[in-house]
């Protein structure tokens, strides 16, 4: 079983099982590489490295937007309703031009930058935590807990991802927040299986037998002994969450469920503007180019990692 | 093997006792009401809503609803839409073969380009092919997929004028009435000469939508199997006996190479199943991932709970059989378990 | 993946060049927007339903394709008593109901028992199809009816009377709207027989230009030509509803021919069909308001002058510019300009935020004010975007120091709680529904300002309700003209409402479409279109 722990995930059409990553879980060296280590394999792959830069580049048009972008991203200027961008004829004042109210795209895509890569982190950062927590919780206590965690998450994989999220976010209401709980709870089970595949593939090995032996503590051993061990195929599978959860996100603010106005987020942008695909396309292919963009690089930065943290892959 | 059958059959029994329990919730916490969502500017007066609300049996206490709504369920029954006052079992039966025939032609399309293009990236490892086919894959994986889908109707259908913008079939040239709900075979049945065109050329665009993700997903995955088994011993003892390389790699490396490739079909088919609810709403599809989007919009509580059961089953379904089979063709496992 | 786009696109060229029309018949496809909740308009509220049964159906009385002028149809002539309490029609002889739908052959034809039956349905609990379907019937019920019939009698087969209660002047118009339709008791009781009278509002059998083929959910609905219809023919042999939710789909489906007729263009798209040399751009006022409405309950809005100031400060003409998009008129009176007794002597209010800002002041509002503004979460046919109206209202309230906090609710929970007053401003509108002024006075009388009802601005001043109440039951156009044109002086002065727009209804149809109307009230009817 080669280690391409995309293979199973295409989550953004509906959820499914992933033997590929579990099987993957069992290569990992139980050893995490050291930083330089990683980096020299990391920096080996020109993708990857690609990837990075264009991530540090927009996570840094990010941060500071309110420097970098020239305008307000909800300020609307009347006088230039739909102007095109400067390479159609438009003038710098607006770079990539003017929304359908006068909004200035390019700032808004800066500030939407904040926006998307917020919900990728606040998603990945949050399933990740209570991905270990259940997924190490039902490896070690096995049992009850095991069977109602597991069956938990069969059922939120069982629902169509998509309706399953637009699900949670009718119940609770449009909003930005909404949004990062609606695809964090979406995306949950794959932390959770392979948090507790790795675990329980860990446990069996004789370092933490000869842990168990010496009497370290459950807690300690859960957290201290084996987790670090089962953080590489997270590390992957986490970085790859960011990218599948910013489009999932984009997707419901595509169907008007995300973001509410007038935050710049891109899904909702898209959807606003879907109206003008002929008479001002380019209001509706920016936003959809910043979510390709922004999402290749991730992807090609997760790659990377995969392939710096999986030796087997590096070998060949 | 039997064994392993029966375990996990019946692994699923608390799944759908779960799931019921949790679509009856989810669906009732939904804020708004199905009668007051129709009702437009008009509005309604709270005696009628009263008396609607109560022959919709609305008023009863949740746990009585919820038993009655699981007794259905045990005999079969999966309510009545109540915008359309049909059994939603009907509805469903009516949209489902539009969503099988596209998740098919999906699947088909992202199979037929997925593995040579896999398997030949992997042979000329490193070669500008393989390059560009891993980009492509990469940009697919990375498509939002609605605005994809906005952009090949404006390049392919209204720039170009090569396919049909959306539906199912050129209503103004043909009709026969449905028989299987299968347009592709439907046509043929008609015997109406041309009719199997209208009905391919309109499934061309939803396809390539619809089997972006899955094309990127199964050429990654046979390029990445097929370089894991290239390097096996056996491969090359192959090579080294001097067998043409098309052999090696066509006979030798591929039958295992596909064995994970397969698996990850098996989870495509599943998830397009599950309702290709962006390619249906962009391209007009009539498919259930719609009927499910609209019923959430319209508060139709049967249809939603229905839906999802019948759904999700069939995803759950899917998922097993394609469990049992990894497990059948993966000697390595099999033995291990 | 340009390699494989153009292997499709070779494919796709290969197909469409097989592809041959199997018959010629003339086949006129509508790109509709959705799917309807079923064929009976007596339970259905939605234009969508309504347009899907229209075709098979007819009612007693008609508007007249694209005007809101009542003719007769079913009813040959009526006539109405002196003290205006009875309306007596004579109905039409020879009209055949459709044959051979659902294995349903009529031996009779459209008579008396007919009309009884259509009206009974909805208005007796005993009848044995009131409770099929759900029996919502909600027009029914809205526009009065269970209070303003006394009784409906048959008189001879061909004769039917209406007996009400109070003189109503809109009644006649009632009369020619949807849920007024006439079903087919004879096929009803067939039904019934059979053990199926679901069947009734699935598979309908009427009198009307078009006989019922085919429905297929969220698909295809299918008409062909009823040869017996009782004005003759239809031009065209085939109808089709193509079902198509996406507007810039529909067009791009206009493009290219694979419908004809298309509802509602994105109103970004006007401008480009304007010019398109394949599509012909009719278009017509709506008869519709998009309104906001301050909820005189809650100050600052009890003041006139603050309403007045707010009136001022929101720049219509860009809203008009940007969200309609040329698809749409700057409103002045609560009443569009296409129904009688519109006061064109009404003027409205200049943009002008500086004199807004002195009436704030005068009117003691201290700034920053905050105020909440809602919009509503679908698109309606008087507002294509209440979300970026809100946006751009937001934006010229906060030049005065008032900070607009957008609020929305999803869109029964919306209506429902406005309704209820929880709002300090919000957005709504209506469509008319019969082309009588009181079908749009009555949200702004007293009895709809009570908590719950239609009027959102919760405004009630006896002035205008007594003028309103008055015209509602003359006869006398000329007299209710002049009080309804005192009632929209009243309004204007007191400013319960920003009066946003009336919608402008485009509709593209293909070139080769000949004599297809817009209607005012948004129907969509191809009886007597034809294809060149």
């Amino acid at each position: 079983m080669a280690g391409d722990s995309m293979a199973g995930d295409n989550m953004r059409e509906g959820p499914a099982f992933d033997p590929a990553a579990i099987a993957m879980v069992e290569t990992v060296p139980p050893e995490v590489s050291s930083l330089r280590a990683f980096w020299s394999a990391f920096s080996e792959n020109r993708g990857a490295v690609l990837g990075l830069m264009v991530v540090a580049f927009i996570a840094l048009l990010a941060i500071f937007a309110p420097w970098v972008a020239p305008h307000s991203p909800v300020e609307q200027f009347r006088q230039f309703v739909q102007q095109p961008p400067v390479w159609a004829g438009g003038s710098w004042q607006f770079p990539f031009g003017t929304d359908a109210v006068g909004r200035d795209v390019l700032s808004r895509l800066i500030y939407g930058a904040r926006i998307s890569l917020g919900i990728g982190l606040s998603v990945m950062v949050v399933s990740v935590a209570l991905g270990i927590v259940l997924g190490l919780a039902s490896a070690f206590m096995r049992g009850v807990v095991e069977v109602v965690v597991m069956r938990i998450m069969d059922v939120v994989v069982a629902i169509p991802s998509l309706v399953l999220a637009i699900l949670v976010v009718a119940v609770l209401g449009p909003s930005l927040a909404n949004t990062i709980i609606a695809v964090t709870v979406v995306y949950l089970p794959r932390y959770v299986r392979l948090v507790r595949a790795a675990a329980i593939a860990e446990l069996s090995k004789e370092y933490v037998v000869a842990a168990q032996v010496a009497g370290v503590g459950k807690l300690r051993l859960m957290f201290v002994t084996v987790l670090p061990n089962c953080l590489a195929p997270l590390i992957v599978q986490a970085a790859l969450g960011i990218s599948d959860a910013i489009l999932e996100a984009a997707a419901l603010g595509f169907l008007g469920l995300g973001a509410q106005p007038p935050t710049p987020e891109w899904g909702a942008m898209l959807a606003d503007s879907r109206e003008f695909i002929r008479s001002a396309p380019w209001i509706v292919t920016l936003p959809g180019l910043a979510i390709l963009v922004t999402v290749v690089a991730i992807n090609l930065m997760g790659d990377g990692l995969r392939d710096a943290l999986d030796p087997k892959l590096r070998r060949s | 093997m039997l064994k392993l059958f029966l375990r996990r059959v019946a692994l699923t029994l608390p799944t759908f006792v779960a799931l019921m329990f949790v679509t009856f919730v989810a669906v009732r916490l939904v804020p708004g009401d199905p009668i007051e969502v129709r009702t437009g500017e008009r509005g309604i007066s709270p005696e009628r809503l009263a008396q609607f609300r109560h022959e919709l049996g609305l008023d009863r206490p949740i746990w009585q609803q919820f038993l009655d709504y699981a007794n259905g369920l045990l005999h079969g029954d999966f309510g009545v839409s109540i915008v359309t006052k049909t059994p939603v079992l009907n509805e469903f039966l009516i949209l489902f073969p539009a969503t099988l025939e596209l998740a098919f032609c999906a699947l088909v399309f992202a199979i037929v380009l997925g593995i040579p293009a896999g398997v030949l990236a992997a042979v000329k490892r490193g070669s500008i092919f393989d390059h560009t086919v891993m980009t492509a894959a990469l940009a697919g994986y990375s498509m939002p997929i609605f605005w994809w889908g906005l952009l090949l109707i404006m390049f392919m259908s209204e720039y170009l004028g090569l396919t049909p913008v959306s539906g199912r079939m050129d209503l103004i040239n043909y009709y026969f009435e449905p028989v299987t709900g299968f347009m592709l075979i439907d046509s043929l049945l008609s015997d109406q000469e041309g009719a199997f065109g209208a009905a391919v050329a309109h499934l061309i665009l939803p396809s390539i939508v619809l089997g972006t993700i899955p094309l990127a997903v199964i050429a990654r995955m046979t390029r990445s199997s097929m370089l894991e088994v290239l390097g096996e011993d056996y491969v090359r003892t192959a090579r080294a006996k001097g067998l043409s390389p098309l052999r090696v790699v066509g006979l030798h490396a591929l039958r295992n190479a596909l064995i994970p490739v397969v698996t990850v079909i098996g989870l495509q088919t599943g998830t397009l199943l599950a309702g290709a609810v962006l390619t249906e709403t962009i391209f007009a599809w009539p498919g259930v991932g719609k009927w499910l989007i609209e019923s959430i919009s319209r508060r139709d509580y049967p249809a939603l709970q229905g839906g999802i059961m019948l759904i999700s089953g069939i995803v759950i379904l899917v998922n097993l059989i394609v469990d049992l089979l990894y497990v059948a063709i993966n000697p390595r496992i099999r033995h291990g378990g | 993946m340009p390699a494989i786009n153009t292997k499709v696109a070779l494919a796709a060229a290969m197909l469409t060049a097989f592809a041959a029309p199997a018959y010629a018949a003339k086949t006129l496809v509508y790109c509709s927007e959705g799917s309807p909740e079923n064929f009976t308009p007596a339970l259905n509220i939605t234009g969508t339903s309504f347009d899907a049964a229209r075709p098979v159906y007819n009612q007693l009385v008609e508007f007249e394709r694209g005007t809101t002028n009542v003719v007769p149809a079913l009813a040959e002539s009526w006539t109405v008593s002196d003290d205006g309490k009875e309306i007596t029609f004579k109905l039409r002889k020879g009209v055949k109901f459709h044959s051979g739908v659902n294995g349903f052959t009529p031996t009779r034809d459209f008579n008396a028992d007919d009309v009884l039956f259509s009206f009974e349905r909805q208005w007796k609990p005993e009848n044995p199809y009131h409770k099929v379907t759900g029996g919502a019937y909600d027009y029914f019920n809205d526009m009065g009816m269970p209070g303003l019939l006394k009784s409906i009698d048959k008189v001879d087969d061909y004769t039917v009377k209406f007996v009400l209660t109070e003189p109503n002047a809109p009644m006649l118009a009632n009369l020619a709207m949807d849920f007024a339709t006439i079903m087919s008791k004879e096929y009803a009781d067939f039904l019934l027989k059979k053990g199926a009278p679901e069947q009734l509002d699935q598979i309908p059998v009427g009198t009307g230009p078009f006989q019922f083929v085919t429905y297929q959910k969220d698909a295809v609905i299918r008409f062909k030509a009823f040869p017996a219809y009782f004005e003759g023919p239809a031009k065209i042999d085939n109808l089709v509803y193509a079902i198509t939710p996406d507007p810039t789909a529909r067009y791009a489906k206009l493009k290219k021919g694979e419908c004809h007729v298309m509802i509602a263009p994105n109103p970004a798209d006007i401008a480009g069909m304007k010019t398109d040399p394949a599509v012909n751009l009719l278009s017509q006022p709506g008869l519709n308001i998009a309104y906001w409405a301050f909820n005189v309950e809650k100050p600052p809005f009890d003041k006139k002058e603050v309403r007045q100031a707010f009136n001022l400060a929101i720049d219509k003409a860009a809203i008009i510019k940007d969200v309609y998009q040329g698809a749409g008129q700057a409103a002045v009176n609560p009443i569009p300009p296409t129904i009688w007794s519109y006061n064109t002597a009404v003027k409205d209010y200049a943009y002008d935020p500086e004199k807004a800002k002195a009436m704030l002041a005068a009117a003691g509002v201290k700034t920053p004010l905050d105020i909440d503004l809602w919009w509503m979460p679908v698109q309606r046919p008087y507002n294509p975007n209440a979300k970026r109206i809100a946006e751009m209202m937001q934006s010229d309230l906060s030049k005065l120091g008032i900070n607009a906090k957008l609020v929305s609710y999803e869109w029964g929970e919306y209506r429902k709680r406005m309704q209820e007053g929880e709002h300090m401003t919000g957005q709504l509108g209506w469509t008319g529904d019969n082309g009588d002024p009181d079908n749009f006075f009555f949200l702004l009388g007293c009895p709809a300002a009570r908590k719950g009802g239609q009027n959102l601005a919760k405004w009630c001043n006896k002035d205008f309700d007594a003028l309103i109440t008055k015209a509602r039951t003359i006869a006398d156009k000329d007299e209710r003209t002049k009080l309804y044109e005192q009632a929209q002086v009243i309004f204007k002065e007191e400013a319960p409402w920003f009066t946003i727009a009336h919608s402008v209804v485009y509709e593209p149809t293909r070139k080769e479409v000949v004599d297809y109307k817009v209607s005012p009230f948004g129907r969509h009817e191809f009886y007597g279109v034809d294809l060149k």
